[in-house]
């Protein structure tokens, strides 16, 4: 295990983080707040709570998973992509390090900068509302696995893409709707049954419900369904970055 | 990459990379690489000639793993195999790409650690420090690289290169578009690291610079090895030389006692000319001068030349290019090769 090249790729990855603070942090922060501005305010007013919470603390955990989603996409393809598209790739791909080291330093810097993301949301979320944590550790189980899920996501996008159209497909025009029609805003009990089974097709749905049951015991589907949905979505995305390697897909002729 | 293909040739004793049979065809069908066997010696210097698209690159990628050889293809550096025992054949090699790629915002020292850092060793300042010192970047190692210009851009990929001490270093297209004086400074730390014991491989369309400084040249063309020979035995095998009489009164012919001299006549009979091969010629000058006096021939200058290995390496692929049309499929087919 080369454990430098790790902590190299990391460490680099994380250090780009620095650089572009204003758009990594501040963008999706002014983001969830103008969120809990507008939904917040003008339509909390008139739902006031769903299932028993303020609706303002109702949207919190899809808010979070919002951002969550989008970040970890978001880095994870830049992050192997900028390489490619620069040509800088060769130095990685010529280094004495495996496949699986290369995932390890690229997803693990994104997923870390999707949580960093995620919590200083949280944050921000407590100044405008009563946050209440239900399950601690199954609040982190869940943001966790779907950070580093989301961020292979986004690794395989960034390996697949050949322009930045191609990169920006996914986190622009796939995730918003998913998320918005996941539950975010409200929960899907409101819908009408014929969209409520509609809405079970949606992956996002299980990751919202089960992250919002740990903050306050309250979800779409059971919390346990939501956990396999993302252990599931992970094994996907693991099977796909696997056959990409063995092939060699858009890295090496 | 284990085969039941796989070749049998024995490595070479001493060879630091030995390449056997190796094949590249690219997935348009492009063939870039057709059976190339290369044995490199440890420590040497060798120069890759060759036009643009002749395979160069392809080779040297799939040396360091940036292209995966075709299946029978064998190539092995410090007796581990390229495919297998990936970990071991790349840390003992530093490449130096042909294109100026770098993180445009990162500063040169960060760069340069990083690279350090992707071949498995830990963080030596001290070390990075020397390489930028040799290479006269310490005084721009806080500078951004997109601030730099492309000659210093240059030096910082060979500092990236040398960071983890490779025992192999590929310098691909090292000089493409660098003043003279960074050339010049280029060049003296080639020369220190073979003296440190480095083997070094470099492409370069500029053939003074092969001239200048390989022990061995090879010249690839068309996806195929056309030779592989020390510089001075090529140059002496290969060149040939040439002198050059302006006589003071025109000669009608050659007369028949030189006529075994390899004698001609040029400008009207003004000016006679001697060709010979290297290491031919000393003894049948002595005898063209006897035979000028002998027939009261007198000249009023003389000049000298020989050919370089430019004029070799054009002859060389011209004759390729005449037998196998070869150069054409080349040339056009692909530019990764």
């Amino acid at each position: 295990m080369n454990i430098e090249a790790i902590k190299s790729i990391y460490k680099a990855e994380m250090h780009r983080m620095k650089r572009t603070l204003l758009q990594s942090v501040i963008s999706p922060v002014i983001t969830t707040s103008l969120y809990f501005i507008v939904f917040g305010t003008a339509i909390g007013s008139r739902i006031q709570t769903v299932d028993g919470v303020q609706y303002g603390a109702f949207i919190t955990p899809g808010l979070i998973m919002l951002t969550l989603l989008t970040q970890c996409i978001a880095n994870g393809s830049i992050g192997i992509y900028f390489p490619k598209f620069t040509g800088t790739i060769y130095e990685i791909l010529s280094a004495p390090v495996a496949m699986t080291e290369i995932v390890v330093a690229y997803v693990g810097a994104a997923a870390s900068k999707g949580l960093i993301i995620g919590l200083i949301i949280l944050a921000t979320a407590s100044f405008f509302v009563d946050i209440r944590i239900a399950h601690p550790v199954m609040m982190l189980v869940f943001l966790v696995l779907t950070a580093i899920t989301f961020s292979l996501a986004g690794f395989i996008i960034g390996i697949w893409a050949k322009n930045f159209e191609q990169l920006n497909i996914v986190p622009m025009l796939v995730v918003p709707p998913l998320t918005f029609l996941g539950g975010s805003f409200y929960s899907i009990d409101m819908l009408p049954p014929f969209w409520q089974a509609v809405s079970h097709l949606n992956p996002v749905l299980y990751l919202v419900s089960g992250f919002r049951w740990s903050f306050y015991e309250i979800a779409d589907v059971n919390p346990l369904v939501s956990l396999g949905m993302i252990a599931l979505f992970l094994a996907i995305c693991l099977s796909v970055t696997a056959w990409m390697f063995r092939t060699g897909y858009r890295l090496r002729s | 990459m284990p085969s039941s293909t796989e070749p049998t040739v024995a490595p070479v004793k001493d060879a630091i990379v030995s390449i056997r049979n190796l094949t590249k065809t690219y997935g348009n069908g492009f063939r870039a690489l057709n059976g190339v066997d290369l044995d490199i010696e440890k420590g040497e210097i060798l120069a890759l000639l060759g036009p643009n698209g002749a395979g160069k690159t392809t080779m040297i990628s799939i040396v360091c793993g940036l292209v995966n050889p075709d299946h029978g293809s064998k190539v092995m550096v410090g007796g581990h195999d390229v495919v297998r025992d990936f970990r071991q054949t790349r840390a003992l090699i530093g490449l130096v790409p042909q294109e100026l790629t770098t993180d445009q915002f990162e500063t040169v020292w960060n760069t340069v650690s990083f690279s350090r850092g992707v071949y498995g060793l830990k963080p030596d300042p001290a070390r990075i420090e020397q390489i930028l010192k040799d290479l006269s970047l310490w005084s721009k190692k806080d500078n951004m690289m997109r601030e730099l210009s492309g000659g210093m851009k240059r030096r910082v990929l060979i500092a990236k290169a040398l960071s983890h001490e490779p025992k192999v270093l590929f310098l691909d297209e090292p000089t493409a578009g660098v003043d003279v004086t960074l050339r010049r400074d280029m060049w003296l730390v080639v020369e220190k690291l073979r003296e440190a014991g480095v083997t070094i491989i470099l492409t370069t369309h500029y053939i003074e610079e092969a001239e200048e400084i390989a022990d061995r040249v090879g010249v690839i063309n068309g996806g195929k090895l056309l030779l592989i020979e020390d510089k001075a035995a090529l140059m002496q095998k290969l060149g040939s030389k040439q002198l050059r009489l302006e006589l003071t009164a025109p000669l009608g012919a050659i007369p028949a006692s030189l006529a075994d001299l390899g004698l001609s006549l040029e400008d009207a009979g003004r000016t006679l000319v001697h060709e010979y091969k290297g290491g031919e010629g000393e003894e049948r000058i002595g005898a063209l001068m006897a035979g000028l006096s002998k027939e009261n021939i007198h000249f009023r200058d003389l000049s000298t030349r020989q050919s370089s290995l430019e004029d070799i390496f054009v002859a060389l692929v011209e004759k390729k290019d005449d037998v196998g049309k070869t150069t054409a499929v080349g040339m056009n087919a692909g530019e990764k090769a």
